[in-house]
């Protein structure tokens, strides 16, 4: 801002301060929150899509959903702990567990959620790969132990509806940051899953029946429209409370943030849907659309988390 | 017993004794503070005036950094104090995106979260916060407000209706009061901020969170081989070599 603009007469100003903080929470925790959605996101589509149609419409589904969800979850648990000041402590979630705090909570759902992906990803991939290790012991258990993903499977697909939308919670609690309002977080979170994860889907679905792949670009046009109308309500339409307002204002008034929203909109949200709609049978576009979708939904993510940390507390 | 504050905005002069009063006792950081003092100034030339706003934590009774704090290492003390343990903290910085005061920094030093405790350790010796001790005006008030004897009761039983907290819609249930406050002076909403230009014109902004110094990886091998950042700590004023004094000493001078 130029400091010599003009202030209004009637406009109280700062003359002596300390700096503002800054942004505490910035780029990690946005990865943090986009590959939780993708990690979740692919068990939702592909629990989704197990219920509507059948395996051999989709015969690398079993093994690679798993597998794209337990990358996914590695990385979010791991930009989670590289973002704390304190990373060996992590243990006192576990130790000392505060449990009114949405933090702890999110954690232990997660470390839980890992666990099941974890057991359905090594048993899917040994039973995929039998000749993988074949004489191994441990190889041959696993293998053994096949009939458990489907045991496991209705848990873990329960469980990734709170493991997605925790996050919300946590930015609710933030009780500073008045954007995060539960509700609309609530859901964005969820649309973000299914958004993150049919475009994850979309990339392995190259050999799965078409009637599958229209449901794919389906439910990825139904995800960006619905989060899409959600962002542009808050965008326009924050009259209400004073400190939105401000925080909204930080985009609005243009620059940075400004330019990152509108790229996400257009990239994550705007691209995907028509492509989606109007172009569900090439498969090339397809792709491009579901790139673009985790380009946009990345920088969605950091707009969000980073403007409410923009206005001055006190 | 419920420890409050209070603080006369009609007596503070911005003379910042408190300010550098609780950095000395408390040893916080550069770049950090746990209490500071805000100029604020209003209206236009020659029809100016400028207040004076100490900040510091203000103690909710319904506290979010509590609440949000994943490990309790933000807990209640008995006499309402909220305290912090900063060995059990975690660095997850929740508190500082809960507080709706923005009265939490993270030490740069310790990498852990840090804040006001109203000097809980001088209370515990049955000494005043340093920041009370240090006001020249008495413009600090503290004690029980539980106890209708209190100095801060009466205080704030003689001054009714000119009692505030800070963003009362936050449902905090703060233990910080102010006398003479207006929404110009406690809600940061209603006054100008241009960052880095202030009465010394040009802050320099030193990064707040956590120490630059203070790499991703150093978070993992410091706890194990120590901090090797030493020569970056914020050692007090008597343990450092004072120089001038030296060349006193050499000059057989006093």
């Amino acid at each position: 801002m130029d400091h010599v603009s003009t202030i209004e007469a009637t406009k109280a100003i700062v003359t002596l301060d300390v700096a503002h903080s800054g942004i505490i929470w910035g780029w990690m925790i946005t990865l943090n929150m986009w590959a939780k959605s993708i990690g979740t996101g692919v068990i939702l589509v592909g629990a989704f899509l197990l219920y509507r149609h059948k395996h051999e419409e989709m015969p690398n589904l079993r093994w690679l959903m798993p597998l794209i969800s337990f990358i996914a979850l590695n990385v979010f648990l791991f930009f989670t702990l590289i973002d704390l000041h304190q990373p060996l402590r992590m243990i006192h979630i576990f130790t000392h567990p505060h449990w009114t705090s949405s933090i702890t909570v999110g954690a232990w759902m997660a470390t839980l959620f890992l666990v099941l992906v974890s057991i359905m990803m090594f048993t899917s991939f040994f039973t995929r790969f039998s000749d993988f290790r074949k004489d191994c012991a441990i190889a041959k258990a696993v293998r053994a132990k096949d009939g458990l993903y489907e045991k496991i499977f209705p848990f873990t697909v329960f469980l990734a509806f709170p493991v997605t939308m925790y996050t919300a919670i946590i930015m609710s609690q933030s009780a500073a940051r008045e954007l995060w309002v539960p509700g609309a977080e609530l859901i964005q979170m969820l649309l973000a899953a299914f958004m993150v994860g049919s475009a994850a889907l979309i990339l392995i679905a190259e050999e799965w029946s078409e009637s599958v792949k229209k449901e794919l670009a389906m439910i990825l046009a139904l995800s960006v429209l619905f989060s899409f109308i959600m962002y542009m309500g808050e965008y326009f339409f924050s009259f209400k409370a004073a400190e939105v307002e401000a925080t909204l204002a930080y985009v609005h008034s243009g620059g940075e943030y400004f330019t990152q929203f509108w790229a996400a909109m257009v990239l994550g949200y705007i691209i995907p849907f028509f492509i989606a709609m109007r172009m569900s049978d090439n498969r090339t576009m397809m792709k491009f659309a579901a790139v673009t979708a985790f380009i946009g939904l990345y920088l969605a993510k950091s707009t969000w988390l980073e403007i409410p940390q923009m206005i001055p507390l006190s | 017993m419920k420890l409050g504050f209070l603080v006369d905005l009609n007596l503070c002069m911005g003379c910042k004794g408190c300010e550098i009063a609780c950095k000395v006792e408390n040893e916080v950081p550069l770049s950090s503070w746990r209490l500071r003092v805000k100029y604020i100034d209003i209206g236009s030339f020659p029809d100016t005036s400028r207040s004076f706003t100490p900040l510091r934590c203000n103690h909710c009774e319904n506290a979010p950094c509590e609440r949000i704090c994943p490990v309790s290492a933000l807990h209640y003390l008995d006499n309402g104090i909220v305290n912090i343990d900063s060995e059990r903290c975690i660095g997850c910085a929740g508190c500082m995106m809960a507080c709706p005061y923005g009265a939490i920094y993270m030490d740069p030093e310790s990498n852990t979260a840090d804040k006001c405790t109203y000097c809980a350790h001088r209370i515990e010796s049955g000494l005043m916060p340093a920041c009370v001790v240090a006001c020249p005006v008495e413009a600090n008030i503290f004690g029980d407000v539980e106890d209708e004897t209190s100095q801060i009761s009466r205080y704030i039983m003689e001054h009714q209706g000119d009692i505030q907290v800070r963003k009362p819609e936050k449902h905090t249930d703060p233990k910080h009061y102010y006398v003479g406050g207006g929404n110009n002076t406690l809600n940061p909403q209603a006054h100008e901020r241009i960052e880095g230009y202030g009465l010394f014109n040009n802050i320099t902004k030193l990064d707040q969170i956590g120490s630059p110094n203070h790499s991703i990886l150093d978070r993992f091998l410091d706890p194990i081989f120590g901090n090797h950042n030493d020569h970056l700590k914020n050692e007090s004023f008597a343990d450092m070599p004072n120089e001038a004094g030296v060349h006193h000493e050499e000059k057989g001078e006093h």
